[in-house]
């Protein structure tokens, strides 16, 4: 193409490429530019690739091999039959042989073994007795892949262990107990706690940032006080200075750290609210030594800092309403309120319950408020109103993470899973919840 | 390969700078514009006209394959240029629109001093030489698009930070300051006054004597006294699609048009 | 009947009579819409409560912190040791600890969130937007202390692989500022796609029509375009890596040092604080009030950095508007 030379605007500085020269120029910028898009793409490979380490190391540490010693076989106890095919006299008969007098007393105490059931019978021999111990714990890895190591070196530092698969996350962890053996542990009292927490942070922080959002979207200019009279102007003008002063707030609040939040729990609501948190001023004391550590505390706490996040999200859920809707009821001769309450709401219902609940959502997964305001971190007891002592999932996660032995991590991991499907779940029943409505309004 | 792109018959001195042949273009399934043949004559300014949503902006943005950026748009049939098909495969995107530069509608400065708005386009094709060179060039091209005497003490000033009419021609003097061969210009008036849009024009015929122009516009007055020659485009009515129905030179296509709808629609008894 | 007829069979009649009747059009006091906007606005005006009860816990308690004898301010601020058992309150390790977390955050997720951003905004198609954005909000929805069990039992073993054991600690600022960053990353990416989709389609059609290429005007026209939207989001994520308190609860180490290795362990100010009110905290102890002290500092430290974020976020939008 040696098409002739352009006609360039002067001829003493025509510097740029010219021809052919066009030609290589442009190849060279392309390629150039092909590098950095690959290196673009390399970067969201990245974030794909932590996010699956991420899944991976939790899996890993769920899941795996432990080497489990009993102190007493079980076949030495019972002549090699199962716990579970002898007799309840049978059972009774191993505890009085196997047990000293004044355990089996403390055992009689409680309930004489006489009238206890099998199962029970069982439990207390497992425990008692052959009190199974996990020796050494394994990830999901090392089992499926290190499999002859690891028991060559279980053969040498526990001959009687035996190397068993091991899902850390069952039925019996979810609804045991707190317990201080990792094997027996369970999230039943975290998972009520965080269940609890759930719902009452709904139940306050979603009135009342609903209100928020609709005062400032749709009051916002409204006088309240008789503009006509001097007191009623100076009080108009002090509320619009304080709703802009609002606004930009709710904007601030929302980028403090969430521990600064717990900070202020404690100080307000667990210490200087501590009769009405405690529960002592409605004469609900449960006897325990809750103080103001209680879940209406951690409620509290929890709801001022998904406040701004509610309120925000619902703003712009009634910012989607269209203006249009608002105009033919009011032109109807509907008051305002009318209209939020028949048009608005219903028509942004659906925008407020998905972005109030992905809030909450998060605010679940929040640990740092909660340890400031005192969730304990060892309990066995089921929280049973709103003044009782709490424990929440998080916060076990937190408190068996730094543990520095496996089989705590194990259940960490275990807790991690049960906390990421519940916020699934969370998140899954605001996007149904979305759909619903929308379709229902559309019929 | 290269060799077959290119139009055996074509030689330096062909009529035209740009020539359309057989263009289909769609949008999806969507077929916007069909059957067009034309061409673009060398320093001359040539005017696509007619009602709005034709097509003139979408056969406008496939002479230097603006279109690509679209999501689903697809162009069939020739476009030539220096004797090669643009659309051909082989055809770098980048290389048609560093000759054939473009104006469009809404000016749309970069949010950069002045300076740097012209000096970009250089900047990134390559540009050797020294700081006093590229003032030159800077000059060279604000004097181009008559806006040198305006700005010549604020090159500093952001683009964004002149008047409308200012910066369309800040977006002139942009695309000549890559010299291009062909541009392309569409309703570059449409948000400007009489007196800006007078000196575009003016303007134009000033750069008619270096360079090709191809000017979209929905004024009359303005493609008549503003361009060399003329294409007029009607919507099929039944599918929608643009097509030519006229092209000649402007007088003639003004004074006395060939095709009825030419001249209903000049006399303003439709679009 | 008859009657009925005939008046509606006359409609001068009609207008007549309703000319008639008195239309009141003035103000009534509508009560229950006053009652409905009072309850409203004092909804909103607990977010003021909220900051007013902040400033006053953090303020009060950290007066009676610097009331005793133990601290003065200047000792506070200057003193490079934090050891309460010792009566040295210096908060400078702390900060220097919570600095280099966020250093290293940044550092990751500032390129890495970046990268993302633009690849998203002028590279992904339709559809691997659609899959990736919603990657990124789960990114940025998993709890943070599931990040600091991550960092824990993740990326310190394998930073102790890489560098060694004699060198790595345990807990270390290294493995909580890298983690801390692939959690801020989600913000960067998402803030700063929304400011390069904000940079008008002009833009890129001018650079591209000028025969730039693609890469060309995404990194000389669209991102200049959208730097401030891009610097306000690095601003909140670093707001956010200096609050960020569970990764560095479980990785950073428990012990206040000074330091600039970021291969030892050094507490930061949430961690700390996260620390001393997990124990059993008695009230009207120093350690108590030292808290606030610091929860204070990091209320400032915060609450300034947000709000130069939004005061350039608004400056940004002026441009094109
Ligand atoms: N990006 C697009 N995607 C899909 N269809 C488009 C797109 N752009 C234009 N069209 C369609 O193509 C047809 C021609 O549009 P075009 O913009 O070319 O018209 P026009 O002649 O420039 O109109 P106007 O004078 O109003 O600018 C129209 O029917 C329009 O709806
Ligand atoms: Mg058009």
């Amino acid at each position: 193409m040696s098409a002739e030379p352009l006609t360039p605007l002067s001829a003493s500085t025509g510097r740029l490429p010219q021809g052919e020269e066009v030609k290589q120029n442009v190849a060279s910028r392309q390629q150039r530019g092909k590098l950095w898009q690959a290196s673009l793409l390399f970067s969201v490979f990245v974030g794909l690739l932590v996010l699956l380490l991420l899944a991976w190391n939790i899996v890993n540490d769920a899941f795996g091999g432990i080497a489990v010693q009993e102190a007493v076989e079980v076949e030495a106890l019972t002549g090699g039959r199962e716990l579970e095919e002898l007799a309840q006299p049978e059972l009774v008969a191993i505890l009085e042989e196997n047990l000293r007098s004044r355990v089996l007393r403390n055992l009689n105490r409680e309930q004489p073994l006489a009238e206890r059931d099998a199962e029970n019978l069982i439990e207390v021999i497992l425990f008692e007795i052959i009190k199974p111990e996990v020796v050494a714990t394994f990830s999901l890895y090392d089992y499926l892949f290190n499999r002859a190591e690891i028991e060559a070196q279980l053969a040498q530092d526990f001959p009687r262990a035996e190397l068993e698969f091991k899902s850390w996350l069952r039925w019996d962890f979810i609804v045991n107990p707190m317990s201080s053996n990792p094997i027996f542990a369970g999230v039943r009292t975290a998972l009520l706690g965080t269940l609890w927490l759930l719902v009452l942070t709904i139940l306050i922080s979603f009135p009342l940032g609903l209100g928020a959002a609709i005062y400032l979207e749709e009051y916002q200019s409204d006088k309240i006080f008789d503009e006509r009279k001097p007191v009623g102007r100076f009080f108009n003008r002090v509320i619009e200075r304080s709703t802009s002063i609002i606004s930009t707030n709710i904007y601030n609040l929302s980028g403090v750290p969430s521990i600064i939040y717990g900070m202020l729990g404690l100080a307000i609501f667990v210490r200087a609210l501590e009769a009405f948190t405690s529960g002592s001023f409605f004469g609900a004391n449960e006897g325990t030594t809750a103080n103001g550590r209680t879940i209406i505390s951690a409620a509290l706490t929890m709801s001022l800092l998904v406040l701004p996040v509610v309120i925000i999200s619902s703003q712009e859920a009634i910012k989607a309403v269209p203006s249009t809707l608002r105009q033919a009821s009011l032109g109807l001769g509907a008051t305002k309120w009318q209209t939020i309450w028949k048009i608005v709401l219903p028509n942004a219902l659906p925008g407020i319950l998905t972005g109030t609940i992905l809030a909450i959502s998060r605010a679940i997964g929040e640990t740092a408020p909660l340890i400031v305001v005192g969730a304990s971190t060892f309990i066995v007891t089921d929280p049973t109103s709103i003044f009782s002592k709490f424990t929440v999932l998080p916060i076990q996660i937190y408190n068996w993470t730094s543990r520095p032995q496996d089989e705590f991590r194990a259940i960490a991991a275990a807790a991690i899973i049960t906390l990421l499907i519940l916020l699934l779940s969370l998140n899954a029943t605001a996007i149904l919840l979305r759909n619903y409505l929308r379709s229902r309004r559309v019929s | 390969m290269a060799m077959k792109a290119i139009d055996p018959q074509y030689t330096a001195d062909t009529k035209y700078a740009l020539e359309v042949r057989n263009v289909d273009i769609y949008y999806s399934a969507f077929r916007a514009v069909k059957n067009c043949s034309f061409g673009m004559e060398r320093n001359k300014i040539t005017a696509l006209i007619g009602p709005s949503g034709c097509g003139k902006s979408t056969v406008l943005r496939s002479l230097n394959r603006m279109n690509d950026l679209i999501a689903g748009a697809r162009t069939e049939g020739e476009v030539l240029y220096r004797g090669q098909n643009l659309y051909d495969p082989d055809i770098d995107a980048v290389q048609v629109r560093r000759s054939i530069g473009m104006v469009f509608q809404k000016a749309n400065p970069f949010p950069k001093s002045i300076y740097d708005n012209i000096a970009y386009g250089p900047r990134v094709n390559g540009w050797k030489g020294s700081k006093a060179e590229m003032d030159e060039l800077v000059e060279r091209a604000l004097r181009g698009a008559v806006l040198w005497d305006e700005v010549k003490d604020d090159l500093k000033k952001s683009g964004l930070a002149i008047s409308g009419g200012q910066q369309q021609r800040l977006c002139i003097a942009r695309a000549l300051a890559v010299e291009p061969e062909v541009i392309l210009m569409d309703e570059p008036c449409s948000a400007l006054d009489p007196i800006s849009t007078l000196k575009i024009e003016e303007l134009m015929f000033e750069l008619r004597q270096r360079y090709s122009i191809v000017i979209v516009t929905h004024n009359m007055q303005q493609a008549a006294r503003a361009s060399d020659n003329t294409v007029f485009f009607l919507m099929d009515k039944e599918d929608r699609a643009g097509q030519i129905v006229e092209y000649g030179p402007t007088e003639q296509i003004f004074q006395s048009p060939k095709d009825e709808r030419t001249e209903q629609y000049i006399s303003g008894r439709f679009g | 009947m008859a009657d009925q007829l005939r008046v509606n069979s006359d409609p001068r009649a009609a207008l007549a009579g309703d000319a008639v009747k008195q239309v009141d059009l003035r103000k009534r006091p509508r009560i229950g819409e006053t009652i409905i906007q009072t309850i409203l606005y004092a909804c909103g005006f607990i977010s003021i409560f909220t900051t007013i009860g902040i400033v006053y816990v953090l303020g009060q308690e950290s007066l009676r912190f610097f009331a005793s004898d133990e601290v003065s301010l200047v000792e506070f601020f200057t003193n490079t040791v934090w050891q309460p058992v010792i009566g040295e309150f210096g908060i400078l390790p702390l900060v220097n600890s919570t600095m280099m977390v966020t250093i290293i955050a940044l550092m990751v997720a500032i390129p890495l969130g970046l990268a993302m951003a633009i690849y998203m905004a002028e590279y992904a198609s339709e559809r691997v937007r659609a899959f990736l954005k919603p990657v990124i909000e789960l990114l940025a929805g998993i709890p943070t202390v599931v990040y600091g069990f991550f960092a824990l039992t993740f990326v310190t073993p394998w930073l102790r692989e890489i560098f060694g054991r004699d060198v790595v600690q345990i807990y270390n600022v290294m493995s909580a500022g890298l983690v801390v960053g692939i959690l801020i990353t989600p913000i960067i990416a998402t803030l700063s796609e929304d400011a390069l989709s904000a940079v008008p389609s002009g833009l890129r059609q001018a650079s591209l029509g000028l025969g730039a290429t693609k890469w060309e005007t995404a990194i000389r026209v669209v991102v200049p375009a959208a730097f401030s939207g891009i610097v306000a989001a690095s601003i909140v994520a670093m707001s956010r890596a200096i609050g960020e308190t569970m990764v560095v609860a479980l990785a950073a180490g428990a012990s206040p040092q000074f330091t600039f290795n970021p291969f030892l362990p050094a507490e930061t100010m949430t961690g700390h604080i996260a620390r001393i009110s997990g124990g059993d905290l008695s009230y009207q102890t120093i350690d108590y009030n030292s808290i606030f002290a610091i929860g204070l500092v990091l209320f400032f430290m915060t609450l300034t950095l947000n709000i130069v974020s939004r005061m350039i976020v608004r400056r940004f939008r002026e441009v094109y508007e």
